[in-house]
């Protein structure tokens, strides 16, 4: 196996990288530090490594990194900070969607990439989104709720203009 | 038909103004925004690596290990045996903190030594520069077993000649209840019904794998930063290692999910023993399918009911024989098998009563703790057997229970009295009536409608003598520090500590820093199990923060020459009741105190009540603090061609007690009762000749957000438990009535009895092949 340098641009920072083939992306964000990005079973059954590949939400450890060699990568983190929280990471945070918080990130990220295609999903479209991040906390209830949450104040704000 | 709530008898509780109110948790914020460090993604300078070697075979003698490959792969700096380590036990069947007796051979080795009992069993452990390596010295690792007979069905273990899992024979506990005469109930009744419930092994599926950091520090501690409920555990990994308890500091991290599984030691024994012998620091992260094969499972129970009943509904008299599947090692199944024993009868009166229950020891997985600790397996076999009473003498199965329901002043199947409020038809009603009419059938579905009572313990056995310590100190600026040992699942823990603090102190929520889960820096606060630390550790802290606010009070008496009763506080100021303008910040009224040498701060410690230790033989007398109940209602649809099982709705009403923060209190209804219904329909750790069939999120099957609907959470507030401001507990109780509700709604629908979980769809066909053939 052959080492290659590529680039991994996460949350708006570029990363240049000597990565073997066989690294999954899950693992080169985990060693460089995105440790939001959550490892459950690296086979895809979980999702709570979802991470969005040029705007799509994707389970990081079913693709290799040198796949998303040039791509804008943006994890959980990247939406928002403590200081400044993305209104989904405030939603989250208000409607109880976080229990033990280890599948959220995940969660968050696929609910972004939601709202981004879908602004005002129906209930089942919303479940059907979150169908590949298994949660055992919550039921997923309050999760759905703080989504709704978040699409609503986007309609009361006519951000679907 | 509809169901009426029954009302609710009077109850006044104090106006609060933090308790009670669904306020955002303080953890909130660090986990949505990926800022919290679990146990699996902290890292340090020169870290290492490490995996452990486990057992293929269920059981068998190994003849030969060889590890000098592994030891010479370059990258690789130890590998240990149970030669490095002589004398390392792990006592399993002793919980936390107490000072149990052990049942003599029941002592796991922490590696195994010439003989292995399960799949899965260390036997190595390496610690190398990269995960790779690690993973490549695994295969290096030689070793050559010699079979020998397993043993994979508890009813055949408990047969004379059968191979003995380890000494003296398989019979891991036994507890006996016999109350009043049964025979005699038994001659009285009308008709006896008897019925026999099995429940598989069940994994806990947090997301969050087994996961550890440890180094050795200049004081030759050994640190180690984990994901644990115990952080009590330091003194038995200071056994195993050799060396003394206070050279073990366990730092607790968040965990990403417990629910029991993280109850008893994993990793911690492990990742020190590495850091002891490398003196650099060690990362152990289990994959999914190490952590399923690992830790322990819930345990698989046979239930036999036969209840005499008169045709009123009055139960005259029960028998019920249950056996648990203990696994290859005791852990704690003698005391989840104490549990389902006091939970055997349900949430009923039952004067003539014999309960006989065993845990035998297989070479299966060890089963031990999981969320509800033995109530749930008794709930699905004795809510199953209510709706089979109901059903042959043709009543309807909220009448039956109503008969038998047990209320305020009785004494449960143990004797102990039930002190506090008992809403078991009030939260009945309640969940059957939100769940309103029947769906119309239409085409292959069949709909059916269920629902379970429980009652379900909060708080530890009261022979363990428990305890928690909590200290609350005010700072100079008014803001407020909790230390407090209690580990945080997920539930809410920290957060409930920190509203019953504000609440009292009158400190703004986000004034409020806590510390926890740490063995050496916090106040020990004992485990997060057994729905216990809003109970002891909510005691805790309100003691601790009562006795600051007192020295404040006193102490801006003499301030505003009121008496200290006429003063209250909020808001981060002292002010007088009748004009609350004439107030005082808090940081000013803490400066005058430390002027004076007062006290700003308090260590609590909490004692539940003790009792002595009762006859296992003849369990009589108190065994618990106190008790939580409720009831789950839900709606099936049953597709008669497939098989298939879709819960329609759910609703699921508890008496909490008080509710300190209403969002987190739903939050556990409805993920207690997701844990439920996929216990109910499609949750089972398969094990086959002591092999795990189900080793990952593929084949072992959770609820996804497309399996299970919203269950409606319903919740009431007696205000009599023996928590803070009168809360019960929940964490728990809020599984136990799911499975039970779902297997009555299903046998509504099909017109015949499942009488083992899960509920798939092949147990569903062939029940409605045995209605079709008439056997049903």
């Amino acid at each position: 196996m052959q080492p290659k340098v590529i680039t991994l641009n996460v949350n708006g920072r570029e990363h240049w990288v000597a990565l073997n083939p066989n690294v999954t992306l899950l693992q080169a964000l985990r060693d460089l530090g995105y440790t939001d990005v959550k490892n459950g079973c690296e086979k895809g059954d979980c999702g709570a490594c979802a991470v969005l590949l040029n705007g799509k939400a994707i389970n990081s450890c079913l693709v290799l990194a040198w796949q998303a060699d040039g791509a804008e990568i943006v994890t959980d983190a990247g939406l928002g900070t403590m200081s400044n929280p993305h209104p989904l990471q405030e939603a989250f945070a208000d409607a109880g969607a976080a229990q033990c918080g280890y599948c959220t990130p995940g969660m968050i990220i696929a609910a972004k990439a939601l709202l981004d295609r879908n602004p005002h999903p129906t209930e089942d479209e919303i479940r059907e989104a979150l169908s590949g991040n298994l949660c055992r906390c919550t039921g997923y209830t309050q999760i759905i709720e703080a989504i709704k949450r978040v699409s609503e104040e986007a309609r009361e704000e006519g951000d679907d203009e | 038909m509809t169901y009426k709530a029954k009302p609710l008898p009077p109850v006044e509780l104090p106006e609060l103004r933090v308790v009670g109110k669904p306020l955002r948790r303080v953890d909130a914020l660090g986990k949505v925004v990926g800022a919290t460090v679990y146990a699996g993604d902290f890292s340090m300078p020169n870290m290492l690596h490490a995996k452990v070697f486990r057992s293929s075979k269920p059981s068998a003698r190994i003849k030969r290990l060889d590890v000098s490959q592994a030891r010479a792969l370059p990258g690789v700096v130890c590998v240990l045996t149970a030669d490095d380590l002589p004398d390392a036990k792990l006592v399993t069947d002793m919980p936390g903190q107490t000072g149990q007796k052990q049942r003599k051979g029941s002592d796991a080795p922490v590696l195994a030594t010439d003989r292995v009992r399960f799949v899965g069993e260390p036997i190595a452990l390496v610690a190398a520069e990269t995960p790779d390596i690690a993973e490549r010295a695994l295969e290096l690792i030689e070793i050559e077993y010699e079979p020998l007979p397993g043993i994979f069905d508890p009813v055949e273990a408990m047969k004379p000649g059968a191979p003995v899992v380890y000494e003296p024979d398989n019979i891991v506990a036994r507890w006996r209840i016999s109350k009043g005469d049964v025979e005699a109930g038994m001659a009285v009744a009308d008709v006896i019904v008897e019925n026999t419930f099995r429940v598989p092994f069940v994994d806990h599926a947090y997301i969050e794998p087994e996961a550890g950091v440890a180094w050795v520090d200049e004081r030759d501690v050994i640190n180690i930063r984990v994901c644990t409920q115990v952080v009590e555990h330091f003194r038995s990994i200071a056994r195993a290692v050799g060396v003394p308890h206070n050279k073990i500091h366990i730092q607790g991290t968040m965990l990403g999910g417990g629910f029991g599984g993280k109850e008893d030691i994993t990793v911690e024994i492990f990742l020190a023993l590495l850091a002891k012998h490398t003196r650099r620091p060690v990362r152990l992260v289990y994959t999914r399918e190490e952590s399923i094969q690992a830790h322990s499972k819930r345990h698989p129970f046979i239930i036999t009911h036969r209840t005499g009943v008169k045709k009123n509904g009055r139960i005259t008299a029960a028998e019920i024989e249950m056996v648990s599947d203990a696994g290859a090692y005791p852990y704690l199944s003698p005391y989840v098998l104490l549990y389902a024993t006091v939970g055997a009868c349900g949430p009923y009166r039952v004067d003539n009563l014999n309960v006989d229950s065993v845990a035998v020891a297989t070479n299966n997985p060890f089963t031990s703790a999981f969320r509800g600790f033995g109530f749930p397996q008794a709930a699905v076999a004795h809510e199953q057997q209510m709706d089979e009473i109901a059903k042959t003498l043709n009543m309807d199965p909220l009448e039956v229970r109503r008969v038998n329901y047990l209320r305020t002043g009785d004494r449960n199947s143990t004797g102990q009295e039930i002190k506090s409020a008992v809403w078991l038809e009030e939260t009945a009603t309640r969940a059957l009536a939100a769940l309103g009419e029947k769906t119309p059938e239409r085409g292959p579905l069949k709909v059916g409608q269920g629902f379970a009572s429980y009652l379900q313990s909060y708080g530890r056995i009261t022979w363990f003598h428990d305890t928690s310590r909590a200290w609350v100190g005010l700072e100079l600026d008014g803001t407020v520090v909790i230390r407090c040992g209690a580990p945080d699942l997920g539930g809410g823990q920290v957060n409930s500590l920190c509203q019953i603090a504000s609440e009292i102190l009158g400190v703004p929520l986000e004034d409020i820093t806590i510390y926890s889960t740490d063995s050496a820096l916090t106040p020990l606060a004992g485990t997060t199990t057994a729905t216990r630390q809003l109970y002891m550790s909510g005691n805790a802290v309100f003691q601790a923060a009562s006795a600051v606010r007192q020295v404040l009070l006193d102490r801006a008496s003499k301030h505003f020459e009121e008496e200290p009763c006429d003063l209250d506080m909020a808001d981060g100021k002292v002010f007088i009741k009748s004009d609350p303008e004439n107030a005082l910040p808090l940081s000013e009224l803490a400066a005058m105190c430390a002027a004076e040498g007062l006290p700003l701060s308090n260590l609590a410690l909490f004692k539940a009540p003790f009792s002595e230790k009762l006859d296992p033989m003849n369990l009589q007398g108190d065994v618990f603090p106190d008790f939580t109940f409720g009831a789950q209602a839900v709606e099936v649809a049953v597709d008669t061609e497939t098989g298939e099982i879709t819960v329609l709705k759910s609703v699921a009403c508890h008496d909490v007690g008080r509710a300190i923060n209403p969002t987190a209190v739903v939050g556990q209804i409805q993920g207690g009762s997701a844990q439920g219904l996929g216990y109910a329909l499609m949750e089972e750790v398969i094990v086959k000749d002591g092999v795990i069939q189900t080793p990952s999120f593929s084949e072992y099957l959770i609820p996804t957000s497309r399996d299970i609907p919203t269950t409606k959470a319903i919740i009431l507030e007696s205000g009599t438990g023996v928590g803070p401001f009168g809360a019960k507990g929940i964490g728990e109780p809020a599984l136990t009535p799911a499975a039970p509700a779902v297997a009555n709604a299903v046998a509504n629908a099909i017109g015949a009895r499942i009488h083992e979980l899960p509920l798939t769809p092949e147990k569903v066909l062939a029940a409605l092949d045995r209605v079709r053939s008439g056997e049903e």
